[in-house]
């Protein structure tokens, strides 16, 4: 017979059991009586010879070997009955437990999503990405591209390395014109990253050079939607800002460089005047491992080369080290710490539950004494209680498991779509096997959590005395465990409160802060010049003429200007300056947001004028060059002394220096939470209509149309939209925003985190008063007696409540005080994680803590009231 | 007088079990009275663990067991021994027999010493 037979013939085997024990003991009563015993006694002597028949049947069901799994399915079925009885206990503590994992579960899968799958690329972990680094600005430096080709000659440790940077235009051929987003991509790009084309081929190292013959590589999205798909696209032209390029090659979707971007061109055909400029960091470079060497490898050999490269050109590289870092952590970026901390709230959130559903248990095996002991009395090991206690635990944990998995499916799609901004990977973001294996595990292991708590305090020796002394041995024991159970809900629960307390405050603190600029009824958007036009900068000036002249007399618009970079939004220019004629060494040279507009900026903006004048229409090439400083470039570069008037050198706009002729209040470009921290906070306006002729064209391909309105901007963007067609119907307004809108997603982040940390805060409240409640309920029952004794000697209600109230409140103050420290540890935590955020003040604390105190006290009062009704006559009776 | 009564070695009992039950198809109760007579009343199966013994060698596969009637006309549970108790039969005796003949020449040697 095997084990299954065994397990399936369970019943029949009982019988036989007990129908070979029977015989047994009627045998050995024949042959006792036989010898002259009495009946009775005769009886009893063998049933003792035997060692007590169901003594021996438990063991002899041990020795069968399938026993644990039968147990499994006996403690199942009673676990399931038990909880059938009070369905109530049930409902609640499933969900608490489902609200804990699920909540848990869905950070896990946002985590496995984004941060633990690996890049789309064969061995990501080998690829790296190459920065440049100075002590004063950190690593926000890309590649020069002669410094690119210096590694690329130079460099062992890395196999392939290859550059690319941002590029774009109109394409006007084949279909309507439309704006793309695109990438200069070196021609080792995709041997690098280890992927091939979906059709055709990557780009010849000879086409990757000055005067080669255009060619592209399209995505796929664009070939689908331009393409019709076909295959015959390979070699067809595309016309790009008035130039034909021939399709060469389909990137595959998995091809990602910093966003979406529609078609690649080889980076060493472009004309940018960057490209030859030893002091332009604006190539991004990624690189894969050889076999068998390590970052830290590949590291030094970066240092030694960044030394060279500084002594070669102390001018451009002096005090520029060279970083390497895993691709995967530039892909993911700043998400990885925001996710590590709602992971870590969440659990707080799971271990309350956890506690919770410990609690109740706990008072229900105290309440089941009766029945324990009697299981012990009839055979059933020390273990085997433990055993049945967490199969009633590991019921409810999957029973809650299961139902947070189905929160998590449904929940998971509005969330990731709820991340602030854009979320990276969020493709990857699915339920798969390792976030199902997480839940199991989850339920699993708390299930072990709150159900051992119970299953200890059940230990059969104990049991055994008590049932013989049949009075309440075990409830002292228990007493200190209730109270430590209400203490770690209520530290968990301060610990969420004041987090949220501190976002929030944090939150209102950034709202009310001055942006530096009017955002009401402004609208802003990329305006990409018709083609045809930016081949001869005369022609870009005109052009630009034409489309403020239009946009200032269309119905609805107040006025209008040009910028290269706003406020708030994806992109800046950062220009080194000084204000004395020596250029200080390069890596000690200030650097300040350089903003190039025309005159009328200053009032679309509505930016404050400090000293002198803004920017005005004299200002234009042949007249003095003239710059416009914010507050903190006159403070610091000033400091205290009149700039207007004096003399700015600005790093590779000229060799003569600029003059100031005006202060304006400081701009919050940053946005209102990441200003105070960023590293670049002084601010220079410079007049487009000063630029050089080579600037211009390059700088027309980026600049942006900023619009004040006297209606909501949102009526007007689709209208302007179409009156700024351009003669050729090929000039294009793209990236439409409000300064309203991006006002507010500045602090996206922080608000976003608020809701979470609120929520979780809220839920954490809500556990913790339930688990009050219980534990509470739970010793005043036991009390009963003591509290009838007190009140037949004289005590009255008051006395008793006040019995009551003062022992939760002794197990709420000790949770508070453990709370507080973990409170702010999570407060310098979150100072660490969230832009804008303060140390911890004591307000925050002021207010949170009476709130939980009287939520919590709140709970309390119910169970105090029921004690302090209690009839003495009959509580002395129940004794 | 009787003779003392003598709490079985670790691990013996099955070796016992299996010696009786090899002399043929046997009950539970026989067994348990046989391994009494044999012994003398020296050896004193510990109260409760015959049958547990009994199912665990079933369990094993050394011991199988078939209801049949007994003389006096009731059903019981006999148990016969496998060729793979047979086996285990013949190997634990031997290393038992090993084991007495090894302590009874240590025990004899000291003996030896003082003569």
């Amino acid at each position: 017979m095997n084990w299954w037979q065994r397990l399936w013939r369970r019943k029949k085997m009982e019988e036989q059991l007990e129908k070979e024990l029977r015989f047994h003991i009627d045998e050995h009563v024949n042959e006792l009586i036989a010898r002259g015993h009495a009946p009775e006694l005769a009886q009893r002597n063998a049933r003792l010879a035997l060692g007590g028949p169901e003594q021996v049947k438990e063991k002899c069901r041990d020795a069968r070997g399938t026993r644990w799994l039968e147990d499994l399915f006996q403690d199942f079925r009673y676990a399931l009955r038990t909880l059938r009885q009070r369905p109530g206990f049930a409902t609640v503590a499933i969900l608490a437990l489902a609200l804990g994992s699920g909540a848990t579960t869905v950070m896990f899968t946002v985590i496995n999503g984004v941060l633990l799958k690996p890049l789309a690329y064969p061995e990501a972990d080998r690829l790296v990405t190459l920065h440049g680094k100075t002590e004063k600005y950190g690593e926000q430096w890309g590649f020069s591209y002669p410094e690119f080709h210096d590694y690329q000659s130079t460099g062992r440790t890395l196999r392939s390395v290859a550059a690319w940077t941002y590029a774009g235009g109109t394409v006007t051929g084949p279909g309507a014109a439309e704006y793309l987003f695109g990438r200069h991509i070196s021609s080792g790009l995709f041997s690098v990253l280890g992927i091939s084309p979906v059709e055709g081929r990557a780009f010849l190292p000879q086409e990757d050079q000055l005067g080669a013959a255009p060619v592209a590589v399209i995505s796929c999205g664009l070939w689908q939607r331009r393409f019709g798909g076909r295959p015959e696209t390979i070699g067809q032209q595309i016309v790009v800002d008035g130039k034909s390029y021939t399709i060469v090659g389909i990137a595959p979707v998995g091809l990602r460089l910093d966003g979406e971007s529609d078609i690649y061109t080889p980076l060493g055909q472009s004309t940018d005047p960057r490209m030859r400029n030893r002091g332009a960091f604006f190539i991004h470079v990624l690189g894969r491992l050889q076999p068998n060497v390590t970052l830290a490898q590949a590291q030094t050999e970066l240092s030694v080369i960044a030394r060279q490269l500084a002594t070669q050109y102390p001018e451009d590289n002096q005090g520029r080290d060279m970083v390497a870092h895993p691709l995967s952590q530039e892909v993911v970026g700043d998400v990885r710490p925001t996710l590590w901390l709602l992971l870590g709230a969440v659990s707080l959130v799971l271990l309350i539950a956890c506690v919770n559903v410990a609690s109740l248990l706990l008072a229900r095996a105290v309440s089941r004494q009766r029945e324990l002991a009697m299981r012990v009395a009839l055979g059933a090991s020390r273990g085997r209680l433990v055993r049945q206690c967490l199969t009633e635990s590991s019921v409810l944990g999957i029973s809650g498991g299961a139902l947070g998995i189905l929160l998590t499916f449904v929940s998971i799609r509005p969330f990731v779509s709820l991340w602030p901004g854009s979320l990276p990977r969020a493709e990857n973001v699915q339920l798969d096997w390792r976030v199902l294996l997480f839940a199991l595990g989850v339920s699993l292991l708390s299930s072990v959590l709150f159900g051992l708590a119970p299953a200890w305090r059940t230990p059969a020796r104990e049991l055994e005395r008590w049932h013989r002394g049949g009075a309440r041995s075990l409830v002292g024991n228990t007493r200190r465990l209730h109270s430590g159970f209400v203490v770690a809900e209520v530290a968990l629960a301060v610990v969420l409160l004041v987090s949220a307390g501190i976002l929030g405050r944090t939150l209102l603190r950034l709202s009310s802060l001055d942006p530096g600029f009017d955002t009401q009824n402004v609208l802003v958007a990329h305006v990409a010049l018709s083609p045809a036009v930016l081949e001869s900068p005369a022609k870009a000036r005109a052009a630009w003429d034409d489309v403020l002249d239009r946009a200032r007399r269309f119905p609805g618009v107040q006025s209008v200007a040009l910028a290269d970079v706003v406020p708030m939004r994806v992109g800046d220019d950062s220009v080194g300056y000084w204000a004395t004629p020596v250029q200080p060494p390069p890596e000690q040279t200030p650097l300040a947001l350089t903003s190039i507009v025309t005159p009328e900026y200053l009032n679309v903006m509505g930016i404050a004028l400090r000293r002198g004048r803004f920017l005005n229409d004299q200002d234009r090439i042949g007249h003095e060059v003239v710059v416009v400083i914010d507050d903190n470039l006159a403070q610091h570069a000033f400091a205290g002394s009149d700039p207007v008037g004096k003399p700015l050198w600005l790093q590779g706009m000229a060799s003569n220096p600029a003059k100031i002729v005006g202060v304006v209040g400081h701009v919050r470009h940053w946005g209102l939470a990441g200003d105070d921290q960023s590293r670049v906070r002084d601010q220079i306006y410079v007049s487009f209509y000063q630029l050089p002729d080579p600037l211009v064209s390059f700088l027309s391909s980026v600049m942006s149309i900023t619009v004040r309105t006297n209606i909501s901007p949102w009526n007007v963007a689709e209208p302007l939209r179409r009156e700024l067609r351009g003669p050729g119907s090929d000039q294009t307004l793209y990236d439409n925003h409000t300064m309203d809108e991006l006002l507010r997603a500045s602090l996206d982040r922080q608000r976003f985190l608020l809701w979470l940390f609120g929520i979780f805060a809220g839920l954490a409240l809500l556990l913790a008063c339930i688990g009050i409640y219980g534990v509470l309920t739970y010793l005043t029952n036991q009390r009963v007696p003591e509290i009838g004794l007190r009140m037949a000697l004289g005590a009255r209600a008051r006395d008793v409540m006040r019995l009551v109230v003062a022992q939760s409140l002794a197990m709420i103050v000790g949770g508070i005080g453990v709370g507080i420290l973990g409170a702010l540890a999570a407060g310098r935590l979150l100072q660490h994680l969230v832009d804008g955020m303060r140390p911890t003040d004591l307000s925050t604390f002021a207010i949170m803590i009476p709130i939980l105190l009287a939520a919590a006290l709140f709970a309390s009062l119910i169970p105090a009231r029921r004690a302090s009704r209690v009839d003495p006559i009959s509580a002395l009776r129940q004794e | 007088m009787a003779a003392p009564k003598t709490d079985l070695p670790q691990g013996t009992l099955d070796l016992l079990l299996l010696k009786v039950v090899a002399l043929g198809p046997v009950h539970g109760y026989a067994i348990a009275q046989r391994l009494e007579q044999v012994s003398r009343g020296v050896v004193q199966v510990p109260d409760g663990s015959l049958y547990p013994a009994l199912h665990r060698l079933e369990n094993r596969n050394l011991l199988a067991a078939d209801w049949k009637e007994t003389e006096t006309g009731r059903e019981a549970k006999f148990y016969r021994l496998t060729a793979k108790g047979r086996k285990q039969l013949e190997a634990e005796a031997a290393s038992w027999q090993r084991l007495i003949d090894a302590i009874a020449l240590i025990l004899g040697m000291a003996d030896g010493g003082a003569r």
